[in-house]
């Protein structure tokens, strides 16, 4: 079914338009592979449009309600004038990390610095750069792992985006430090901002990567990444999505991993605030004895929306996944988690795991939760598990008779529910700088601020509950 | 259950195939085939229908035409012709019947072979039955005792005649014509069914019983059952349901009713044993079925539970809507599908009232080249403080060619609640196999055995008579499952 | 003779774990074989029983005269070998009562036997329970299902009672029981030994060699039978352990 011109939202339109008047600047300087792509993403987002409510996997998503806003889509590049660590300071205390960024949707850095590669051949840069000096990992990888007409979103980033992260590891290297990516907008007017991230990791080879939205004011925006993932045999990737974005943006966030045989794949996503966010996260597993373990923390009030949707694929046999997503949903939030465990014929052996845990905390929060099992092999082990609750009422009360505030009793609680997501962060000062966020997070404390907004700069202010969980 | 049953059901299976596949060679009074306003005005006619329920039907069919039938479920099949169906076929009744002897014999004799002896036998038993052959009720059985109680139990057609008002304030009720593409279908043609009505304050002191049975050939089936139990009212009801082997697809899309009222309860058990088609997957009957309860009244109960061994495809989600103040839903599921069917089941518990509480176990068991699905959803509405669910749903895979599914839907919408969903997916153990073999139990028992004894916790709600036919066609439906 | 294994090679994985064992038992005969951890002791337990992916390479098992290697193990099973399993399983929603008479049944059925009558099994219930001292409401229960590791193994010798097998093989049924158990259990051994059937009992420990004294002790290391005796030995082995029979045998 086409969508005719008549029906198309504004949002839509002005994606649509944007591509036919730029079509010569977005696809001439483009390696062919991409501008193949960005060409057939077009036709696809021009048939189909922005998913709507009737598409099964956006039936009960806000975002179609958004379709009528008006966004800039394109902005010239900010010029680097000063070094990007004294814009995007995010320290966390005794955690090394090489930090990159990107402003406004572009990659920001000095012209020299827009692709570089370390001693030990890791190569860090634009994904526009990239395309032209790595074409042959461009033919192989880019738009091979995404399905990238899986819907509009997906199609539109393609056909659209202006910059993104490019990140090589060749075989047996591992990356010592972690890479971050600090993504900001800082614009007074409201920008869509489609931005295109391509990872490759060679055989054994090892690396941990940041990802973080933040804003830095109170301006709408609209941010749509697409992330491919190639993880080859026996390689290690952790990934951390951090989420601080302001209440009128909406975020959309596909990742999509191809996993080779042996390799271990670790992501943690923490959710703290935004007007809507949805993660969108598709694991392939397509070597035997591929590892994926995939946990999420959310935390949302007001009338933020959080939507993860994980998507595990069990194609061959003897690999293991785990899924654990919590989250905590305050005043008018809302949220979705759907998961969804596909296992192949002849997929055996196979362990798959997944559990999410919700805590309404008041009587107008909402959560929406479908742990989905497919399976088609009979030698497997598969479970799933979805609570739907609220604080345990006998140990908030166990706590105040023990003279703890019902405030305090309340956030304890809180934070021990979330601390069996926060506790797989094995990295430690990550992990302390994660629960320091959900602390302050849960305190209402944290919220946007002029610079990083994560905070994570102030070691000095720790939060502390000077209380023994296990006494509980 | 006692050790003897289940001694019987392992003694019993043999290489027991699909055992009522006959067909019985009655006199038929059939409408054309096709569906049409004309159609519809037929089957009114027939059954001398009041007006107002010819509109009922008309107002039904009108909707139903602009609707899409749906795609969602898990299933696959080849398009159904709708106008290649039968939609009214009756035994052909001389004049009106006095006694048992005047009932055609061959008609008599069918339900003999189903097991079923309209008189004596379920008289000892103490169960009243009610027989529907393709579209009409053929007889009641224990109309005396029932009256006694004043409980009304009959076939539909007879309730539009004798009991209008409360067909007519009460059909569609729960379902509304417009629910869903075959309840909109049977809205506008169904033929005939069970209703039953149990006065306030009255406990059915018998088990109420329909049994369905396709005959003719390219008949659908399109009963319809109401049940009605008034405040403080109690009964258990059981369905049964069976056709002949044909090579080619039949449709049966059935609608179910039930209300209760302030303290009332009812439990529908149903084994559903409908032709499953051949080893090949040819033929079997398309089972498209809507059944919901509503809890109307504070601290009333429904419960089901189903086991469901036949059908080519079988899409159906008994549900309770739990309307008044601290009522209680249940819904107990044995799904075991074999060669090629396809079931795409499971329950729906819609909170609205407070302190309501649900309940969900199904276990479902795929082999040959099956797909068995779960798909069940809670919804917690924002009125339904302190409301519960628990819901557990495991699924037995025999066989590496099979599938099993689990798409469970909750939406939570009140902070109070309390929802929780387990499910797991498995093989029967090896270990648990060779420990059996160990004992001298040959492989095929011991799954019978292991496979009756993972569904035991559905089986145990079912009322005795029923436990027994349900545990022997778990057995007979796997047979040939292992390799 | 009753129990005949030749040069008995067996794999698992295609790693091989028995490596020529040799083994006779005699009908009236208790063999104890006994050894260090991972030396093939259940092994050769789930090669006699049939246990699947217990591949025999080499070698054969002779049972009452018939050679049983390719056997399927409820064949075995109603020819009268039995298996006290070192961890019983758990078979959900199967009750206890239910699974021994499908067991019995079975095997009278294997035997050309008419199903046995319900008095008579119940009868056959009561009096076996009494033998290991076991309670009524275990039988009720389901398989194995919540019993505590001492009921497990109880449950084990009450089933060989009811099956009462020719040759009964107890894989480590002393582990994890206090001593009261342990007798209970011995004293339900005791009580099935005859002139008819044999048994051969493997543990780790000299402990249940007290209460079910063996005509024949065996020492297995690196799966072969590398020292066999009389009684006497098993006293030997509680004095000195196994490592002056291993170090005989490095040497």
């Amino acid at each position: 079914m086409q969508k005719s011109d008549t029906i198309y939202k504004l949002l839509e339109t002005s994606l649509i338009n944007e591509f036919e008047q730029k079509q010569v600047a977005l696809t001439g300087s483009c390696h062919p592979v991409v501008s193949r792509s960005r060409i057939n993403g077009f036709e696809f987002l021009k048939d189909n449009g922005l998913p709507d409510r009737k598409n099964e996997k956006w039936k009960n998503s806000p975002f179609p309600g958004q379709y009528e806003e008006e966004y800039l889509l394109d902005i010239p590049p900010v010029f680097y004038d000063k070094a990007a660590e004294e814009i995007f300071r995010c320290e966390i205390h005794g955690f090394w990390a090489d930090t990159y960024s990107m402003l406004n949707g572009w990659y920001y850095s000095t012209k020299e610095n827009q692709l570089i590669t370390t001693g030990d051949g890791v190569v860090v840069g634009s994904i526009l750069k990239a395309q032209h000096q790595y074409p042959e990992l461009f033919e192989k990888h880019f738009g091979n792992i995404a399905n990238t007409e899986q819907d509009g979103f997906t199609a539109a980033n393609t056909a659209l985006f202006k910059d993104g992260m490019f990140i090589y590891v060749p075989d047996g290297v591992e990356v010592k430090n972690a890479v971050q990516l600090i993504k900001l907008i800082n614009l007074q007017e409201p920008l869509m901002v489609n931005s295109r991230n391509l990872i490759i990791l060679g055989k054994s080879s090892r690396l941990t990567f940041l990802h973080c939205d933040d804003s830095v004011n109170h301006t709408p925006g609209f941010i749509n990444t697409l992330t491919e993932v190639y993880m080859d045999e026996n390689s290690s990737f952790e990934l951390y999505k951090l989420q601080n974005i302001n209440d009128n943006t909406s975020l959309i966030n596909n990742t999509f991993i191809h996993q080779e045989r042996d390799s271990r794949l670790k992501v943690n996503i923490l959710s703290l605030n935004g007007g809507k966010i949805r993660n969108e996260l598709h694991v392939n597993l397509m070597g035997q004895g591929a590892d994926a373990d995939i946990n999420g923390v959310y935390l949302v009030d007001k009338q933020q929306h959080i939507d993860n949707q994980v998507y595990i694929n069990h194609a061959v046999p003897n690999c293991h996944s785990n899924e654990l997503f919590k989250g905590v949903l305050d005043e008018e939030a809302s949220g979705i988690f759907n998961g969804y465990i596909y296992v192949a014929r002849d997929a055996q052996k196979t362990n798959a795991f997944q559990r999410n845990n919700n805590i309404l905390m008041t009587p107008k929060a909402t959560i929406d939760t479908m742990p989905f099992l497919e399976i088609y092999a009979d030698d497997v082990k598969c479970s799933h598990g979805a609570t739907v609750g609220q604080l345990d009422d006998e140990a908030l009360f166990y706590m105040m008779q023990r003279g703890i505030g019902r405030e305090d009793a309340r956030l304890l609680l809180m934070f021990a529910f979330l601390a069996e997501v926060t506790s797989k962060v094995s990295i430690e000062p990550l992990r302390i700088s994660y629960e320091d966020m959900i602390k302050r997070r849960l305190r209402g404390e944290l919220s946007i601020c002029d610079k990083c907004v994560l905070h994570c700069s102030e070691p000095d202010k720790p939060i502390e509950f000077d209380i023994d969980l296990s006494k509980i | 259950m006692s050790e003897s049953k289940n001694e019987n059901i392992l003694d019993q299976v043999t290489n027991e195939e699909y055992k009522y596949g006959f067909y019985s060679d009655i006199e038929m009074d059939m409408a054309p085939k096709g569906l049409t306003e004309e159609t519809i005005r037929f089957i009114s006619a027939k059954k001398n229908e009041p007006d107002w329920l010819l509109e009922f039907r008309l107002k039904a069919f009108r909707y139903w035409q602009k609707m899409e039938e749906p795609d969602w479920a898990l299933i696959s099949h080849p398009p159904i012709d709708y106008q290649d169906i039968i939609y009214y076929a009756a035994p052909k009744k001389k004049k009106e019947l006095e006694s048992l002897d005047e009932v055609d014999p061959e008609l008599l004799d069918t339900f003999n072979k189903l097991g079923i002896s309209l008189e004596e036998q379920k008289m000892l038993a103490g169960v009243a039955v009610d027989a529907v052959i393709d579209s009409v009720s053929v007889k009641t059985t224990f109309q005396d005792t029932l009256a006694k109680h004043d409980i009304i139990f009959c076939s539909f057609s007879e309730a539009v005649q004798n009991h209008p008002d409360l067909v007519k304030k009460y059909l569609a009720s729960v379902v509304p014509v417009t629910d869903n593409y075959f309840a909109a279908l049977n809205s506008a043609v169904f033929s005939d069914g069970s209703f039953c009505y149990i006065p306030k304050g009255v406990r059915c002191p018998i088990e109420l019983s329909t049994y369905f049975r396709i005959n003719a050939a390219n008949t659908g089936q399109f009963e319809r059952t109401l049940l009605i139990a008034d405040e403080g009212g109690y009964v258990s009801y059981l369905e049964g349901c069976t056709a002949p082997m044909r090579d080619e697809n039949q449709l049966h899309a059935a609608v179910v009713e039930i209300i209760t009222m302030d303290d009332a309860e009812v439990k529908y058990s149903t084994v559903q044993n409908w032709y499953p088609g051949n080893k090949e997957g040819k033929g079997g009957i398309y089972n498209f079925v809507t059944k919901r309860g509503l809890c109307k009244g504070k601290n009333s109960k429904i419960s089901w539970t189903q086991v469901e061994t036949g059908s080519a495809i079988t899409w159906k989600y008994p549900s309770c809507v739990l309307h008044g103040d601290n009522s209680v839903g249940e819904f107990y599921s044995v799904a075991v599908t074999n060669n090629y069917q396809q079931a795409d089941t499971g329950s729906k518990m819609i909170h609205q009232g407070k302190n309501t509480k649900s309940t969900i176990i199904s276990k479902g068991i795929s082999a040959g080249k099956s797909n068995n699905s779960y798909r069940g959803m809670v919804r917690i509405g924002r009125k339904a403080e302190n409301a519960r669910n628990f819901s557990q749903c495991d699924s037995l895979l025999l066989g590496d060619q099979c599938g099993a599914h689990t798409f469970p839907y909750i939406k939570s919408a009140n902070e109070t609640a309390v929802v929780e969903h387990e499910a797991t997916t498995s093989k029967i153990s090896e270990e648990q196999l060779f420990y059996c073999q160990q004992r001298g139990i040959d492989m095929e028992k011991a799954i019978g055995l292991i496979v009756n004894g993972y569904a035991k916790e559905v089986l145990n709600k079912l009322p005795m008579e029923f436990a027994m036919e349900a545990q022997k066609l778990l057995a007979i439906t796997l047979e040939g499952s292992v390799g | 003779m009753l129990l005949n294994i030749k040069n008995l090679h067996v794999a698992i994985n295609g790693k091989e774990i028995l490596k020529g064992l040799n083994l006779s038992v005699n009908k009236g005969e208790v063999h104890a074989i006994m050894g260090p951890n991972g030396t093939g002791k259940s092994t050769l337990a789930a090669a006699i029983t049939g246990r699947e992916n217990y591949d025999i390479t080499k070698g054969e098992i002779i049972y009452d005269g018939e050679t049983i290697n390719d056997m399927a193990p409820d064949i075995r099973a109603n020819k009268g070998i039995f298996l006290s399993f070192q961890y019983p399983v758990e078979i959900p929603g199967v009750s206890m009562t239910n699974f021994m008479r499908t067991a019995i049944n079975a095997q009278r059925e294997f035997n050309g036997l008419e199903a046995i009558p319900a008095g008579e099994f119940l009868k056959k219930m009561e009096e076996m329970k009494k033998l290991v001292d076991i309670n009524t409401k275990l039988t009720k229960r389901s398989v194995n299902e919540g019993f505590s590791g001492g009921e497990k193994k109880k449950n084990e010798i009450f089933q060989m009672a009811m099956l009462e097998p020719k040759l009964a093989i107890l894989d480590e049924t002393d582990s994890g029981l206090d001593i009261d158990a342990l007798k209970v259990v011995a004293r339900g051994v005791n009580e099935l030994r005859s002139t008819d059937n044999a048994f051969v009992v493997i543990t780790h420990y000299q402990r249940l060699l007290d209460y079910i004294v063996p005509d024949f002790v065996h020492v297995m290391y690196d799966g072969r039978i590398v020292k066999s005796g009389g009684k006497g030995l098993a006293f030997e082995l509680e004095e000195k352990g196994y490592d002056w029979i291993i170090d005989q045998e490095d040497e």
